[in-house]
């Protein structure tokens, strides 16, 4: 019997405002406890919340970049219940009409598209954090009411890896709009998954359990595969489905049932009296979709259309934006992409992943790269050369030319002094010579290096090889 | 109207995190019972195509702009605090 | 220098005219206080000290030549509005030590303009009754008949006025709390349209009905605290962005050709006889001044107190969550673990109306309730409001009674929640509209009991309700504010 898993993800994405979402505490991560608190997110008696804006326009842009209908008047609601990081005993959140609904969006898993539903993407405020120690349990308010946007998604993903394809597209547009700074380790990019099984060809639902607790991408890959897994094997032993919430014990790779510790939940929903609908106008909207930068699909589509890149080159020259525009940049002052992609992929991005830094926190533009390229096209230095200039170029924003007579780069393209140091290095290695002449080709390649290394990394090497081979072949017909 | 017993009560009281000792939950009970009664009455109309009044005045929503203001010092936040560590607030442990 | 001349409007004349200091009158109130509390027990906290020093601190302002009417102008404020630094408990248990490290918007406009706070008044917990016999710090008396209840929510409030403790003061109305102590207490209180005086810092109780108002010995002085207060607050999202007009200046007196609508739904059985009369003789009153008195009917009055009681309770189950002792207030002792935090504190702290419109709240947006109670009400709602919305396409004011009775005696109702919640019969029907509405004094019954009279507007119609009041109290030169005259 085979069967098939039904999988829907709710994600929780921190968003990257200045303030919180009800009142101008700072939402800043890690700050000393209870140090970014007032009455209002404190809960004190008789606040009242106040509605950030900016937290509307980002509801606005991810609905837009994720295909939604955006609902120009909606309503938050209490979701009512006790906890001691929650200090009003509800969260404001949104419940019967969220700000954006029906959207989707596009994964791409073992070359196939797939189309992904999201059912609604609402606002929410975050509850604080609870420290367990000994006998009793610390609670710190600050995170209280950051603003969150929930991301519920259809249940169309059927593997776990295209549950991760998902999370890892949805995040990418999250980084994109630059709204929310996708850390799964510090919880600003949280997932909840909703996993069932059913026998293939069966059109109902089966029971599903929602797993939580699963902050990074391999732990949900795990996660998910242990709970299909779980599951099947269950039914197949004539047992049934429970539905319930588990947590992922990432040490022993499997989920954990929380039945009985949590109890019945009835969260009375209800409109907040304190706050009016949410409304706006199309003029709003139009606004914010004049300013939404381009979503990762698409510019990926048009990078392989428009540069005539592999998919491979796009898939990580794309990753980040700022890098993606980078390119895109150069691309404008030196026309070849492969060349420009290829130097991202191999340079850059290793210096970058090094310091651990991004492409903006270099001084190195696009038409700094584009001149050290050119350098590099007209033989004026050479890779190594170029390697070499790279990091003082990201560290100075100079010339990179300026570094060449510096680091003493230039390249050598006299034939004259590259044949003198070619006869030295044949001088030097008799042995070599006399078995490559007796047909030990390999050694071409060696007396390359020698020459290199005798130049100090600087002699031509288109140059060197053509020169080489003529005086080898010279030697050999004698 | 729903069957209105102790079991309902004390249902409802566990939703609020109350509790009522059995005599309290008899009164309760009975009293509770004769509200629900009296709130029948709005079972007469037909409210079928009414919208329901959430606020008495809607207006347009006047939102905040992003924002960040001085918060409060921790020892103000704290002052209210029945039970304190450093600069937490202290409660009893969650039991699982 | 009596007290019962120290009206607010007088008070600024004095001051003004250097006749004598925001301390002396500070001091004279205080005495006051301290004289009377002991049998009305309209105050929780007063502040001795703190009064006199934000007197002198006034003194001091007018000596440099500063002038405005509240500049030293000593005033009481309910115990459920957030002063900072001042204890502010609800008249509960579980806020008995609360001290908010902030301000209502409604204090701190006050105090800007120099008022002086004298305390902080008594009422039902959480606002919560309507006989003020709820607080945790015991019942109030009222100064009429001691025996009796004044009133309430703002029972303390009323008292305050009515006792000469205080030249005004601020309550809260959800659903008749200032207006109905007012009618029982013989002052003047008001109810403005949702939304025209900030709640921020106002405990909340009903969100979608509270509004702050004034408690005041005459309808001049309702017009300038009312001015004082009113206007849109950033911080309250349910605030009206509409300018607040100068309303003292608004006093006309002239009502000649005015359509004043009298509800038939709103003289019922079980009306006390006294009240009727007095009413009758009010309308006789209203005609001599030349306004049109129109029968009108507002057919969905009877359900009010039904939706009130849905609503309110859903709304005040989820606002009184917060009392969890976490953060603030009373947390009960000796516990073993989180659920018990939560159990024991709620047990202790809250009283029993309190408890039971928790309960009742719960219920109503409990899963599989909340359509057929919580918003089956609601769309009640719409009705209620609708039929005062038809109402004021015929008329400019309603008038009716403001309480069926005058004030009964203490533990008369505490036994029967429905018999006490009918109490609020005339006054809940304006919180679920949300329109504005005025209590004025129109007499006394064979007890010697003030009656009131209600005078209900159009939203934002307050000037109109006012100048109604007014000239209605011009033309009885006005009934006596205290038993105390």
């Amino acid at each position: 019997m085979s069967y098939e898993a039904v999988i829907g993800l709710e994600v929780h994405a921190q968003l990257l405002t200045d303030s919180k979402i009800f009142c101008n505490c700072s939402t800043k991560f890690g700050s000393n406890p209870n140090s970014q608190v007032c009455p209002i997110c404190l809960g004190m008696p008789g606040v009242l919340p106040k509605l950030n804006k900016r937290v509307v326009e980002f509801a606005v842009m991810l609905g837009l970049a994720t295909n939604c209908r955006i609902n120009k008047s909606s309503l938050f609601a209490r979701k009512n219940y006790f906890y001691p990081d929650l200090p009003k005993g509800y969260q404001i959140s949104q419940y019967e009409l969220p700000i954006c609904e029906n959207g989707y969006i596009i994964i791409k898993v073992k070359g196939e598209e797939k189309r992904i539903g999201i059912t609604r993407i609402h606002m929410e405020e975050d509850a604080g954090k609870l420290i367990h120690e000994g006998g009793a349990s610390l609670v710190d308010l600050n995170r209280t009411g950051t603003p969150l946007l929930e991301i519920v998604s259809e249940p169309d993903l059927r593997t776990a890896e295209e549950a991760v394809a998902y999370l890892k597209e949805l995040r990418q547009i999250l980084l994109y709009l630059g709204i929310c700074d996708g850390n799964m380790e510090e919880g600003s990019f949280r997932c909840d998954a909703n996993v069932s099984v059913r026998k293939a060809g069966e059109t109902r639902f089966g029971t599903k359990a929602e797993l939580k607790n699963i902050n990074s991408f391999r732990f949900i890959q795990r996660a998910i595969e242990y709970e299909i897994e779980r599951q099947i094997d269950l039914i197949e032993s004539g047992g049934r489905v429970v539905q319930e919430t588990r947590l992922f014990d990432s040490s022993k790779g499997i989920t954990i049932s929380m039945r009985g510790k949590e109890e019945a939940h009835d969260y009375r929903y209800f409109p907040d009296p304190d706050l009016m609908p949410v409304s706006f106008d199309e003029g709003f909207v139009e606004e914010i979709k004049a300013k939404l930068p381009e979503i990762p699909y698409d510019k990926r589509r048009r990078f392989i259309n428009e540069y005539n890149l592999p998919e491979y080159d796009v898939e990580i020259i794309t990753t980040d934006r700022d890098i993606a525009d980078f390119f895109e940049e150069t691309a404008r002052l030196f026309n070849n992409p492969k060349t420009i992609s290829n130097f991202i992929m191999t340079e850059i991005l290793k210096e970058l992943n090094e310091k651990k830094i991004g492409i903006r926190d270099t001084k190195i533009t696009a038409s700094l790269l584009a001149k050290l390229l050119t350098l590099l096209n007209e033989n004026k230095i050479n890779t190594n050369g170029a390697r070499a200039i790279l990091p003082k170029v990201m560290e100075s924003g100079r010339d990179p030319e300026s570094f060449i007579e510096e680091l003493g780069l230039a390249q050598i393209s006299n034939e004259d002094e590259i044949l003198k140091m070619i006869d030295e290095v044949l001088k030097e290695n008799q042995k070599e010579l006399q078995e490559y002449l007796s047909g030990k080709d390999k050694l071409f390649a060696f007396f390359v290096g020698q020459v290199m290394k005798k130049s100090r990394g600087k002699a031509n090497p288109k140059l060197l090889n053509e020169l080489i081979k003529k005086r080898l072949d010279e030697l050999a017909s004698k | 109207m729903p069957e209105i017993n102790k079991d309902l009560v004390k249902y409802v009281a566990g939703l609020a995190r109350l509790a009522f000792d059995e005599t309290e939950l008899e009164d309760f009970t009975n009293k509770f019972k004769n509200i629900l009664n009296y709130v029948e009455k709005l079972g007469e109309l037909n409210v079928e195509d009414v919208s329901p009044t959430y606020h008495p005045m809607p207006v347009n929503y006047a939102m905040r702009e992003d924002i960040v203001k001085k918060s409060l010092d921790v020892e103000r936040a704290l002052l209210n605090a029945p039970d304190r560590k450093d600069d937490f607030f202290r409660v009893p442990k969650v039991v699982d | 220098m009596e007290l019962k001349d120290l009206s607010l409007s007088k008070i600024s004349e004095l001051l003004d005219k250097k006749e004598t200091t925001s301390r002396e009158i500070t001091e004279v109130f205080l005495k006051k206080i301290e004289e009377m509390d002991k049998k009305t027990n309209a105050f929780i906290t007063v502040c001795y000290e703190r009064a006199v020093d934000m007197a002198d601190t006034a003194d001091k302002r007018r000596a440099k030549g500063e002038r405005g009417r509240f500049l030293g102008v000593p005033i009481a404020v309910k115990d459920n509005i957030c002063t900072e630094d001042i204890k502010t408990t609800c008249a509960s248990k579980i806020l008995h030590n609360f001290i908010p490290p902030y301000s209502a918007t409604v204090v701190e406009k006050l105090l800007q303009k120099g008022a002086v706070i004298l305390g902080k008044t008594n009422m039902d917990e959480f606002a919560m009754g309507s006989s003020n016999e709820t607080s945790y710090f015991g019942p109030v008396r009222n100064p009429w008949d001691l025996e009796r209840i004044p009133g309430g929510s703002s029972g303390g409030s009323a008292v305050s006025v009515a006792g000469l403790e205080s030249p005004a003061s601020l309550g809260s109305d959800t659903g008749g709390s200032i207006r109905q102590p007012a009618s029982l207490c013989g002052v003047v209180g008001l109810k403005p349209t949702y939304g025209r005086v900030s709640r921020f810092g106002l405990i909340a109780f009903g969100s979608s009905l509270d509004q702050i108002g004034p408690l005041t010995r005459n309808v001049r002085d309702c017009a300038l605290l009312l001015e004082e207060i009113a206007g849109y607050d950033e911080k309250d999202s349910t605030s009206l962005p509409v300018e607040v007009p100068q309303y003292s200046s608004l006093l006309t007196g002239n009502i000649k050709g005015l359509k004043l609508g009298v509800p038939k739904e709103y003289f019922i059985e079980g009306m006390e006889e006294g009240v009727t009369k007095r009413i009758k003789e009010a309308i006789e009153v209203f005609k001599s001044l030349g306004a049109e008195i129109v029968d009108i009917s507002l057919p969905h009055t009877d359900y009010g107190i039904a939706v009130y009681y849905l609503i309110a309770t859903a709304e005040a189950s989820s606002n009184l969550a917060r009392f969890d002792g976490v953060k603030y207030g009373y947390r009960a002792e000796g516990l073993k673990d989180l659920k018990e935090m939560y159990i024991k504190t709620k047990k202790e702290g809250f009283g029993e109306e309190v408890k039971r419109r928790i309960m009742l709240g719960t219920f109503s947006l409990a899963s599989g309730y909340y359509d057929a109670y919580y918003n089956r009400a609601s769309k009640v709602r719409t009705l209620i409001k609708r039929d005062f919305e038809k109402a004021f396409e015929k008329v400019d004011a309603i008038i009716c009674p403001t309480s069926p009775t005058t004030a009964f005696k203490l533990g008369e109702k505490t036994g029967d929640p429905i018999k006490m919640y009918l109490s609020d019969v005339f006054t809940i029907n304006v919180n679920l509209a949300g329109v504005p509405a005025i209590s004025i004094p129109c007499g006394f019954d064979e007890k010697n009991l003030p009656v009131g009279i209600q005078i209900i507007g159009d939203y934002l119609k307050e000037a109109d309700i006012m100048n109604i009041a007014h000239a209605y109290e011009k033309a009885v030169s006005g009934f006596r504010f205290s038993p105390f005259i």
